[in-house]
């Protein structure tokens, strides 16, 4: 099987710092896989550098397309959607305003009013609060927000940028239970980076560790958690 | 007390122009995020190319429209060939692309049309309106078509994908781009519609303070008061704005003794230094709710 996503040789720079040296991963279709590693590893630069928004060198081909030259919008359009750091949600509009702005690049308006139901379904909350300001929801609405806004896209790869960042450990379970069942009945494939290691792993079927800049171990989702070097050395629990 | 009525009227009257510029003002910085110094003058050389139409022999509508239509062109041309590379740039080099273009756009009606005034034709006539000697049905056709317009962007803004799609650009650029949006575009198309208004503004104008390159000099600074009082991220407000910049302007030289019509710009500039310090986000201006 040929990997959906597959990054080579992937090297990204700050200006004159370089953050990524020489990454190597591959994604394949319907898996969700977890990018794990500390604080500074490199995690974020590396969903930014899919999507264009940092100057990187190597390659990333996503179904057999470059990704690297295109602009950040003409990835999107090609079905990859990403939720980045901090949920990027539009405080001043509305819920459904923000759901609809996810499907902005899409025709068929019938297909977008009942997936913007089927994101009710999935995030009843967000239903209750559809004409409410985006910005007066509390962190974790937000986050369910930008989870739904991004499946708006009807993505094929969906990069979910620590989504457990700043919320409650219950809200956590329940979004993480709401990506897995989006990963097996939507057959979205996910690449969801986290430092919380030890739920994204219960959650991912395989995960790569990065460290400054480079991928030091990759396998199983099972059997990384399983390994107490690994855990010790790079997940810290 | 009918002293005060009369004021208040011809002040909502001169307010209608106000508000017709401020509303490119609006239009133009929810698009990039800074005040547009050349706004006027760009307006200023629209009415010119209406005013050169009529004189080949179209008339006023046929003449307007096209104007408009090529305004809008012209905003978008403008955007791509200047600011688009300056985008990155640091804001004072964009104010002075802005007072460049302000020069050479001035200088450039003044070298095709030379200075002397013009007459601009109304099309809705100048006898009193409703036999008030304070308003002319050209004046109230100018707050008809201020309020119009207002009207139109208010549909726009809320309604159609497009519409959405510009704000999101101007509130969130990153998480725009991230949902497939052409940023860059979106600036582009608010250049353009910020020029159109303009010159509908521009067309409207001219009939009152006659045409002639130096015309927009002080109305867009009451432009600028307009839509600093309203709101810089409402066009709603920088209607309202404009009407009340109008109407303070009148009263103000009525009733505040040594005022009269010299002082009655410093009075605006006043206004908009007032406004900053007291209500930096203007009466309409959208508090952003923000919860971390």
């Amino acid at each position: 099987m040929t990997a959906m996503l597959n990054v080579k040789d992937l090297r990204a720079y700050y200006g004159q710092v370089q953050a990524l040296h020489g990454l190597e991963f591959g994604l394949n279709e319907g898996s969700l896989t977890t990018l794990l590693g500390a604080n500074g590893a490199g995690k974020t630069t590396t969903l930014r550098a899919i999507c264009s928004m940092v100057r990187s060198t190597g390659s990333i081909e996503f179904e057999g397309a470059p990704l690297l030259g295109r602009s950040t919008e003409n990835i999107v359009r090609l079905g990859i959607a990403h939720v980045p750091q901090g949920r990027g949600t539009f405080t001043t509009m509305t819920v459904e305003e923000n759901l609809q702005l996810g499907a902005i690049t899409r025709k068929d308006s019938a297909g977008i009013v009942s997936d913007i139901e089927r994101m009710y379904d999935h995030f009843p909350v967000l239903k209750q609060r559809h004409t409410q300001q985006a910005g007066t929801l509390s962190g974790g609405e937000q986050q369910m927000l930008a989870v739904a806004r991004a499946l708006m896209l009807r993505p094929r790869l969906m990069l979910l940028d620590e989504p457990s960042f700043g919320l409650a450990p219950l809200i956590v379970r329940d979004l993480f239970r709401i990506l897995g069942k989006i990963n097996r009945e939507d057959k979205v494939t996910i690449l969801v980076v986290e430092q919380n290691a030890q739920l994204a792993l219960e959650l991912a079927d395989k995960a790569y560790v990065i460290e400054t800049g480079r991928i030091v171990m990759s396998g199983n989702a099972a059997e990384i958690a399983n390994n107490e070097d690994v855990r010790k050395s790079y997940l810290g629990y | 007390m009918e002293l005060l009525t009369n004021q208040i009227l011809a002040g909502i009257a001169t307010g209608a122009i106000y508000a017709c510029m401020a509303l490119a003002v609006v239009m133009i910085y929810q698009a990039i995020d800074h005040l547009n110094f050349a706004q006027g003058e760009m307006a200023m050389f629209s009415t010119f190319m209406a005013w050169q139409m009529m004189q080949w022999g179209l008339n006023y509508w046929e003449a307007f429209v096209l104007t408009v239509v090529i305004s809008f062109a012209g905003g978008i041309l403008i955007e791509r060939l200047l600011f688009k590379p300056l985008a990155k740039a640091p804001i004072l080099t964009n104010v002075a692309g802005f007072i460049a273009l302000f020069a050479i756009v001035n200088s450039c009606a003044g070298l095709i049309w030379d200075f002397t005034i013009k007459q601009f034709p109304t099309p809705f006539g100048s006898s009193p309106f409703l036999g008030s000697q304070l308003i002319s049905t050209h004046q109230a056709g100018m707050i008809g078509v201020t309020l119009g317009l207002l009207l139109l962007l208010f549909f726009f803004f809320r309604f159609t994908r497009i519409g959405l799609a510009m704000r999101a650009a101007a509130a969130l650029p990153e998480s725009a781009r991230l949902v497939g949006i052409n940023t860059s575009w979106m600036i582009a198309l608010g250049w353009g519609m910020a020029a159109a208004i303009g010159s509908i503004a521009g067309m409207l104008i001219a009939p009152v303070v006659f045409l002639e390159p130096n015309m927009m000099g002080g109305v867009l600074i009451y432009g600028f008061a307009a839509a600093v009082l309203g709101g810089l991220t409402s066009p709603f407000g920088a209607v309202v704005g404009g009407f009340l910049v109008g109407i303070f302007e009148n009263l103000a030289g009525t009733y505040i003794p040594g005022v009269g019509n010299e002082l009655k710009l410093p009075i605006a500039l006043a206004l908009i230094i007032i406004v900053l310090v007291v209500k930096p986000a203007g009466l309409f201006g959208r508090p952003i709710v923000k919860r971390v």
